[in-house]
């Protein structure tokens, strides 16, 4: 069990957003977390990653207690995030952000050695993502929506964390991308063992894609099973894949935009 | 004044000159302003006394190095005023804005306004009120051009000065724009949740931001104080409001803005005080303050898009 949590509780003021979550993710696993608008997916990543403060309960991370521990250091213990509303560092060029990106490497070489090493995985990262290629020496806050959202994840991936959280990565993405980002997310979990928890809207694409599936209504963890299990599982197909088994059309689950 | 008809040119020549000098010690005080400023959208009004503090530093260091040869006495009086002034940044920080981040927004500057008297009155009771006198320690100068018998000159002093400030801003602009310790400090300018989501330790960068601040200010008070060869505890409060109206000018929060209407304000000083009243030229800062808050507040290089705390 790489991530282990336990019985959350956050509130934002008076409001309770989470009520006792508890979750768990198995190492090399893609975990898909799904839930309506306001269910409290994101403000659970960000509780797990301290930006929230959880009032009761604890999140283990590769059998450490990390509720307690300041934002950098859960990051830098080897998590990484691509955050709801993507974040991009709009006065930072594209290849500064992918540099932050880098910060948290579990292997920080200072130096010369290190930006080798920071330009070669980059190298790796742009091969999944041409278009920020062509735009390093652009500033992040003018890229498209969908090019900020590439380099959100981009970045996430640059510290090769062990645990990566993904934030709705196919908002606001075109279908054949969309399409690519999933094959990404795959590519990361099965090349790299990277373990994955995606939140995600595209419900029909995440479940097919993932291990293991957690459903939250209104800060509570209602269901989980296998990816199979929920998308054969009759409230799930209700409230989440509309028209049931068939291939959902990517474009109509996208219209949430939310540039920054 | 030596203003004639004939000595037009070397007149001017002459504001020129001390005006590009006023303006670089303006622009080192007015950096810490801006970059405060840009990291925790607070104007750190304690900033201008951590100037006073490093021109007492090179009251006490000169006088402690007195048998040291010139070169090495500037060198040691600059780093001893660095350490101390870094260490007063950092400590202000700590004590006064740490605790009240994120609280209401007028509670940072009261502790500024009250860090200022404070530090102040500390100085004022550690050193006395006598205002201090440090002997010359650079003389001599080149002549630029003579005319009707007025002499346009450039001291080795205000060619010290020029230089040294030219290479702080070109060091700072590369800390800034090269190193990752400065993508990290512009990182948090602009959003530190997502800076500390990729590891960064928001609260170390804005207390070194303080220190980097705090150190440009220790030069410049060091600077002045050869330049005037007089301190007194009160000179942190009249060069502070000089600088922040540079770095108002300017455009607060850019860095360049901070150089450059450290500049301007020294060169309107220096103009205001050659061509009408010696008296009257504080006055020029504070209306030219006014005057850009009034129209144009996001100054010469403000960014008013970017969204502050
Ligand atoms: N900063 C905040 N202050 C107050 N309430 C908040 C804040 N952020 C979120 N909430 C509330 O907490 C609840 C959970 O929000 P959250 O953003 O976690 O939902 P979500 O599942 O990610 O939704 P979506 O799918 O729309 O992104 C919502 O009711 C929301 O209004
Ligand atoms: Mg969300």
């Amino acid at each position: 069990m790489i991530l282990e949590i336990r019985d959350i509780y956050s509130y934002y003021g008076a409001i309770c957003a989470l009520r006792g979550v508890s979750l768990e993710v198995t190492e090399g696993e893609i975990v898909a977390l799904i839930g309506a608008n306001g269910a409290g997916k994101s403000t659970l990543l960000m509780t797990l990653c301290g930006v929230v403060r959880a009032r009761r309960g604890a999140v283990i991370f590769d059998g450490e207690d990390i509720t307690r521990r300041p934002t950098e250091k859960i990051i830098r213990s080897g998590i990484a995030v691509a955050p709801e509303g993507r974040r991009i560092f709009p006065h930072l060029t594209v290849r500064e952000n992918l540099q932050m990106g880098g910060l948290a490497s579990r292997d920080p070489e200072r130096g010369a050695a290190g930006t080798a090493k920071l330009a070669h995985k980059m190298e790796g990262v742009l091969e999944l993502f041409p278009r920020l290629r062509e735009r390093l020496a652009q500033r992040g806050g003018t890229l498209s929506g969908g090019e900020q959202q590439m380099l959100a994840i981009a970045r996430a991936m640059l510290s090769e964390p062990r645990l990566l959280l993904l934030d709705e990565p196919s908002l606001g993405l075109a279908p054949l991308m969309v399409r690519q980002i999933f094959t990404t997310i795959r590519e990361i979990n099965e090349s790299h063992g990277t373990t994955v928890l995606l939140v995600e809207q595209n419900a029909h694409q995440a479940l097919r894609l993932a291990h293991h599936g957690y459903v939250m209504v209104t800060g509570e963890v209602v269901l989980h099973g296998t990816g199979a299990e929920l998308l054969a599982n009759e409230e799930v197909q209700a409230a989440y894949l509309e028209g049931g088994r068939k291939e959902t059309k990517q474009g109509e689950t996208q219209q949430r935009e939310t540039r920054q | 004044m030596s203003y004639r008809e004939g000595s037009v040119v070397a007149y001017f020549l002459q504001q020129l000159v001390n005006g590009v000098t006023l303006g670089s010690v303006y622009g080192l005080i007015a950096l810490g302003y801006t970059m405060v400023y840009g990291i925790i959208g607070m104007i750190n009004f304690a900033h201008g006394e951590i100037y006073m503090i490093g021109a007492f530093v090179a009251v006490i260091g000169f006088t402690l190095f007195a048998g040291v040869p010139l070169v090495l006495a500037l060198l040691l009086v600059l780093i001893l005023a660095t350490l101390v002034t870094g260490f007063y940044g950092w400590t202000l920080e700590r004590v006064a804005y740490r605790p009240l981040r994120g609280s209401f927004r007028l509670a940072p500057l009261i502790a500024a306004i009250g860090m200022s008297i404070f530090l102040q009155n500390y100085v004022q009771l550690a050193q006395g009120a006598r205002i201090k006198p440090v002997p010359p320690k650079i003389e001599g100068g080149l002549t630029l051009l003579v005319q009707e018998g007025f002499a346009a000159r450039v001291s080795y002093l205000q060619i010290c000065i020029l230089l040294l400030t030219l290479l702080l801003m070109a060091a700072l602009t590369w800390m800034i724009h090269g190193t990752s310790f400065g993508r990290q400090q512009r990182a948090c300018e602009q959003d530190k949740v997502m800076a500390a989501l990729l590891g960064v330790n928001v609260d170390r960068t804005i207390s070194m931001t303080f220190v980097t601040g705090a150190i440009l200010a220790a030069v410049a008070g060091v600077l002045v104080t050869l330049y005037y060869g007089v301190v007194d505890f009160f000179i942190g409060f009249l060069a502070g409001v000089k600088a922040f109206t540079a770095a108002v000018l300017g455009g607060i929060g850019s860095i360049p803005g901070a150089m450059v209407g450290g500049l301007l304000i020294g060169l309107i000083e220096a103009f205001w005080a050659g061509y009408f009243s010696t008296e009257w030229k504080d006055v020029a800062a504070f209306s030219i303050l006014v005057i850009v808050l009034i129209f144009r507040p996001s100054g010469i290089f403000g960014r008013p898009e970017v969204e502050k705390v």
